[in-house]
């Protein structure tokens, strides 16, 4: 099964390439951090994380997402995601890889990252993410290897791997709210602490993973004769479409208590969000874009006509990725520590090399994702042939 | 009120634990009990200082407070406001406070500079957080230490610090701590790699001594800063802090949080 991971046409090697170059790039990059520290990037005393953890936030939403065809296909039987549930199980691998790499490149003292599991410290909310997204990882690649090994061999899938599917299942649920938890337990940040962290976390996830998924789906059906099927593409629009709208109603309600209420502490993160904060607005464009992707994404899905067509989806689906990335990826994170506890505000812009690492994390990320879909395109292809 | 947040988390986590053996997430209430990771003696000290604001107007006494605290510590002086390291400096009475102002409160108090430092909280959130203990609450005495050999630099401390009291290393902070000619530093105390958070340790390495803080003992000496740091053992009722507690008003930082600063101000 591996050795079509060594095969492919020119457009394959092409592609692991341009991973390969890219990585390259932020492995430079890294060295430079390794060498300097962390003062190579954007962030300050006062913006103690930026672009690394906030992309670690989004992509454990797309890495949770997988439980969104997992779920229907095996708990409900629904046979039209057959092919597209590995396809969901791989994002997973690639993601929760990402998500560690992220977070590894965040630390000050990567080499004793392992301290973490040294002195287990139960109260610490990072410890169980650690537990959470490791163990997401190790159970995604066992049911993704153990059962496309049973179907490449055109056996059924061995009994004692159903109990680690259905562990799946509230496992990918536990990393986003796990991951909500490191933010939304913080009496210091008001705008993170708030009981709808988790869950808006787990919606927007279950409308950015899909999206990429629909993406992929779309990409591997234009360049291989794979083909997860109409209707599944459909069915994760649908799923998209109701995530999307739970998802802005849960920003609705935050907004409105922190509006309503008008207290100063949760009104100036917002103020600062959409209208700046004393002059201070690096973050407004993006947020501005990225309500006005999210309202052109609702309304596109939710006429059946638009989201129907695939040349249509395609583009509501990246804009649904774009749309949740710049709510994650840019806004969430960085906007906790504006103004500071103690009424500063310092402003946070990624530096170039603090790009090119994040650039370099995602390329590795999509380097083993395109090598695991490769995997499953020709094994795919071999089995329908015969 | 007669239960505190620890001893309801205690509760809340035994019950939890009964519940719902091996659940991970319940596991997380209740474990906010186990913090003994150092050792500790019998002897239940906890240290705790009082700041005179009146006496802190006077600039000569907030620098040498700060000046003999960087100095005992090898604190790197870094000029950037972004990387700076901040053991003990000052911030304004609005920002220390934020609660204690309103919108007609005259500028001048407002503006009044207020020295600031690690609180040593009785429920500290930066212990609660940390993924590897590098940052505890020693029982003996109180003070939240730091181990700068096992820290990560996650900074999941910092933020969760309403107080803004701990700072990372951005790069080797050995570059800006002033040597003398002989390129030594100023004192012993180890100096901090890149890539740590640090932080006001109540001079833990002085009192091990029998000396006050650095910065407690350089401000009663100088004319006019007599009492404007004063520092001693709360669970001693004969303490000078405890006296001054009991007889003068005194104010810390952001009560409604449940923090329970152990840093006071005289007002």
């Amino acid at each position: 099964m591996l050795d079509t991971a060594f095969r492919g046409g020119r457009k394959y090697w092409i592609l692991l390439g341009v991973w390969g170059l890219l990585i390259l790039v932020g492995m430079a990059a890294y060295g430079r951090q390794l060498v300097e520290g962390l003062r190579i990037t954007g962030m300050s005393q006062d913006v103690t994380w930026g672009l690394y953890i906030a992309q670690f936030t989004f992509l454990v939403g797309v890495a949770a997402s997988a439980v969104m065809v997992v779920l229907p296909y095996y708990l409900h039987n629904y046979k039209a995601f057959g092919k597209m549930v590995i396809l969901g199980e791989f994002l997973a691998i690639s993601a929760v890889l990402m998500c560690m790499l992220f977070v590894f490149v965040d630390m000050g003292q990567p080499r004793r990252v392992l301290n973490v599991l040294l002195h287990p410290t139960l109260n610490s909310v990072m410890f169980w993410d650690f537990l959470v997204l490791g163990g997401y990882g190790i159970i995604n690649f066992v049911v993704g290897a153990v059962t496309f090994d049973a179907e490449r061999k055109g056996t059924p899938a061995p009994n004692w791997i159903k109990p680690l599917i259905y562990l799946s299942i509230p496992w990918a649920v536990s990393i986003h709210t796990v991951t909500a938890f490191l933010y939304s337990g913080l009496e210091a940040r008001s705008f993170w602490m708030t009981a709808i962290l988790a869950p808006r976390f787990l919606a927007s996830a279950f409308a950015s993973g899909p999206s990429l998924l629909i993406v992929l789906a779309l990409i591997l059906r234009k360049f291989t004769k794979f083909d997860p099927g109409k209707e599944a593409i459909q069915k994760l629009a649908l799923i998209v479409t109701y995530a999307m709208v739970i998802n802005v109603f849960f920003v609705g309600v935050e907004l409105f208590s922190g509006l309503y209420s008008d207290m100063p502490h949760h009104v100036h993160a917002f103020e600062y969000l959409f209208v700046g904060l004393h002059g201070h607005a690096a973050l407004t464009p993006w947020v501005w874009v990225g309500e006005a992707l999210t309202v052109c994404c609702v309304v596109g899905l939710l006429i059946p006509n638009v989201r129907r067509q695939e040349r249509y989806l395609a583009v509501l689906a990246v804009g649904v990725i774009i749309a949740i990335w710049i709510e994650k990826g840019v806004a969430m994170v960085v906007t906790g520590f504006i103004p500071s506890p103690l009424g500063r505000i310092t402003e946070y812009a990624p530096t170039a090399p603090e790009i090119a690492i994040t650039v370099g994390v995602y390329a590795l990320g999509f380097f083993v994702l395109t090598v695991l879909y490769k995997i499953v395109v020709s094994v795919r292809e071999r089995l329908e042939v015969i | 009120m007669g239960v505190n947040r620890r001893d309801f988390l205690k509760e809340a986590g035994s019950a939890a634990l009964g519940v719902g053996c091996g659940l991970p997430l319940l596991g997380t209430a209740c474990s906010a009990v186990s913090q003994e990771p150092h050792g500790a003696e019998s002897s239940a000290r906890q240290w705790a200082m009082v700041v005179d604001v009146e006496k802190c107007r006077s600039e000569e006494v907030r620098r040498v407070c700060t000046e003999a605290c960087h100095v005992a510590h090898n604190v790197p002086a870094i000029p950037d406001p972004a990387e700076e390291i901040k053991w003990i400096w000052v911030e304004q009475y609005e920002n220390v406070f934020p609660d204690q102002v309103h919108n007609k409160t005259a500028a001048f108090i407002r503006q009044t500079p207020v020295l600031v430092l690690c609180n040593h909280c009785d429920n500290p959130p930066c212990v609660r957080v940390c993924p590897t203990q590098a940052t505890w609450k020693r029982d003996s005495d109180g003070i939240v230490m730091m181990d700068m050999h096992r820290c990560i630099g996650c900074r999941y401390c910092m933020a969760a610090c309403p107080y803004g009291s701990r700072s990372f290393n951005w790069g080797d902070p050995r570059e800006y701590i002033p040597t003398d000619e002989n390129g030594r530093f100023p004192t012993d105390y180890p100096t901090r790699s890149k890539g740590v958070v640090e932080k006001c340790n109540f001079c833990a390495e002085r009192l091990r001594e029998g000396l006050q803080p650095a910065c407690v003992e350089a401000v009663n000496q100088i004319p006019g800063g007599e009492g404007a740091l004063t520092f001693g053992d709360l669970s001693d009722p004969e303490s000078e802090v405890s006296r001054m507690l009991n007889e003068t008003n005194t104010i810390s930082r952001r009560v409604n949080l449940g923090t329970g600063p152990n840093v006071y101000y005289k007002v």
